[in-house]
């Protein structure tokens, strides 16, 4: 299953969101494509019953915008620097771990990060993040069909 | 003379963003901040020149925890300024929609946000390695509230199904059934909550607050009643600004609201409780004195056990609403639009929160007005550290500040609600 997260109205935020969007045609018997907000539990639901789960995601990580973060969370923590800067709700990094404590982790877990640069409200991505869908599809649809 | 200052950059388990900024002097406090630094988001001017049907829709995007609260208000205020009274099964169904929000709200901060602080964890991911089925339980408690408002409201967050005089689609009696198996098992959950909540270790510190909170006499408040104080206070939402009033602070991006008369007030759970103790179910007010909760209950720490009673009486009247519930002919009433002035009181998970709208005779909204609950409860939010701290000068830096935290997380503060705001003043010369 794809999960894509994020905000269509927050500018990068939508980055998840698009890039989902992309593999609609694709959904299948085999692969489900599915869009979250964000939030934790509901996000804990909707991977519920899946095997194989990949997430696409913006993050601000302090890295250059653009730049793709892979991160394979059924084997390793997800690093506290993706975890909501503060004080936000419960959001993917914390119902990642919360499923972990929990034992609910789909059995293989890809997050694929995409790093944004501007994440106030507006439905424009930077130019830095435009670039980066195309390239960031191929690699979820590599991801997708050799695993 | 010694100077100690307890800061916390950004406060963790609330939502939004704030800070903490406490200084002392010889054991004694000098000045206490509740920062609260997300930007504004200027909901009220931008409300201005929409249609009246808007607002509902618009303002339910300043909160995505407790949405249903802004699409009430909003239609309340609406239909009381366009002279609409909604009542019968879809005045019922409204009270359903607000216990689901209660439920997924309240039950988030009690397991996940406020729960960790009186078992000694840094979160709930944390307590949930120790305290794996109790998570759960909270989690399938949340989820029961969530399946309320994505059926009855269309989608979880920001729900889209309500509009001004009812709703776009309402439901048969058979496609809701699903929803009575699920608030069954619910109930149960939230009596066990209210059970586990009680045995929790809570510091001393009952204050003397003044209450602010709707009341109606046939039922336990959340659409409709008069605002009430313990102090005498009783009015209808048409007066609220004549008795209540907001001022901007520099340390806050939420205006402090106070009572003209009075001063500092309180608002959410404990309030809404003391003030209606009366008019919760029987099996609820049962629940509450077997878990030693006096009627009135004035210890913040406490308010963990108010909000579980809370989610027990919103699955208890769910369930009643459901049980009774016949399809309405008709899923909304005609309103047509004149020019009027419209208020509205409701109760949010964290407390009254009130609209008040001006209509040009198109519906055209002229001004708006809201005050969300957190921004209410900040001068209270303060106060009670002025008075804890002093008490519990002993502990060290680390455990009082967890516990200062600890007593702001006592309100749920949500601060995006609180920040909705924007005052702007140009001056021209």
């Amino acid at each position: 299953m794809i999960i894509g997260v994020g905000n269509l109205y927050r500018s990068d935020d939508a980055v998840g969101i698009l890039i989902a969007r992309k593999f609609k045609d694709m959904a299948s018997d085999r692969i489900s494509v599915k869009e979250q907000s964000g939030e934790g539990t509901s996000l804990m639901e909707a991977w519920k019953g899946y095997d194989r789960v990949l997430i696409v995601d913006a993050v601000s990580s302090g890295a250059s915008p653009g730049s793709i973060h892979r991160m394979d969370a059924s084997r390793e923590p997800i690093p506290s620097k993706f975890f909501s800067c503060s004080t936000h709700d419960f959001g993917v990094a914390e119902a990642i771990e919360m499923a972990r404590a929990l034992g609910q982790l789909p059995r293989q877990l890809q997050l694929f990060g995409v790093e944004g640069k501007n994440f106030q409200p507006g439905e424009i991505l930077s130019s830095e993040i435009e670039q980066a869908i195309e390239l960031v599809a191929d690699e979820v649809f590599q991801h997708v069909s050799t695993s | 003379m010694t100077k100690k200052t307890i800061k916390v950059d950004y406060l963790a388990r609330v939502e939004g963003e704030g800070g903490l900024y406490i200084k002392m002097k010889d054991d004694a406090v000098v000045d206490v901040k509740l920062k609260i630094f997300e930007p504004p988001r200027f909901f009220e001017g931008l409300l201005r020149g929409r249609d009246f049907k808007e607002a509902p829709d618009i303002t339910a995007r300043i909160c995505g925890i407790c949405p249903v609260a802004y699409q009430m208000s909003a239609v309340h205020a609406m239909e009381n300024a366009l002279g609409v009274k909604v009542e019968g099964p879809l005045r019922e169904l409204r009270r359903l929609l607000y216990c689901g929000e209660w439920i997924e709200s309240h039950t988030l901060h009690i397991y996940m946000l406020h729960a960790p602080d009186f078992l000694g964890y840094q979160s709930a991911i944390h307590m949930a390695k120790d305290h794996k089925e109790l998570v759960e339980r909270g989690l399938k408690l949340k989820k029961a509230g969530n399946q309320i408002v994505s059926l009855l409201g269309g989608r979880e967050i920001h729900p889209v199904n309500v509009r001004v005089g009812g709703f776009y689609k309402v439901f048969s009696k058979q496609e809701f059934k699903p929803l009575i198996e699920t608030l069954k098992w619910a109930r149960d959950a939230a009596l066990e909550t209210v059970r586990w909540t009680a045995q929790l270790p809570f510091p001393e510190f009952e204050q003397d607050y003044e209450f602010v909170a709707l009341h109606h006499p046939e039922e336990y408040p959340f659409n409709e009643g008069r605002i009430i104080s313990n102090r005498g206070l009783d009015i209808d939402c048409s007066e609220y600004e004549e008795h209540f009033q907001e001022t901007h602070v520099e340390h806050s991006n939420a205006l402090h609201s106070a009572l003209k008369e009075r001063g500092a007030y309180f608002v959410g759970p404990m309030a809404r409780y003391s003030l209606n103790f009366d008019q919760l179910s029987p099996m609820v007010q049962e629940a509450a004195l077997a878990a030693d909760l006096q009627k009135e209950c004035r210890n913040p720490f406490k308010s963990i056990i108010v909000r579980s009673i809370e989610v027990l009486y919103a699955c208890d009247e769910a369930l009643r609403i459901l049980q009774s519930y016949e399809k309405p002919e008709r899923p909304y009433i005609e309103v047509e639009p004149k020019e009027g002035i419209g208020y509205s009181c409701t109760e949010a998970p964290r407390g009254i929160l009130y609209h008040h709208y001006r209509l040009d005779e198109q519906g055209k909204i002229l001004d708006a007005k809201i005050v969300p609950p957190t921004s209410q409860n900040q001068k209270t939010i303060e106060d009670d550290l002025w008075k804890f701290v002093p008490q519990h000068i002993h502990l060290s830096q680390e455990d009082l500040t967890w516990q200062c935290e600890q007593a702001i997380r006592n309100y749920d503060p949500c601060i995006s609600c609180a920040t909705h705001f924007l005052k702007l003043d140009i001056e021209q010369s």
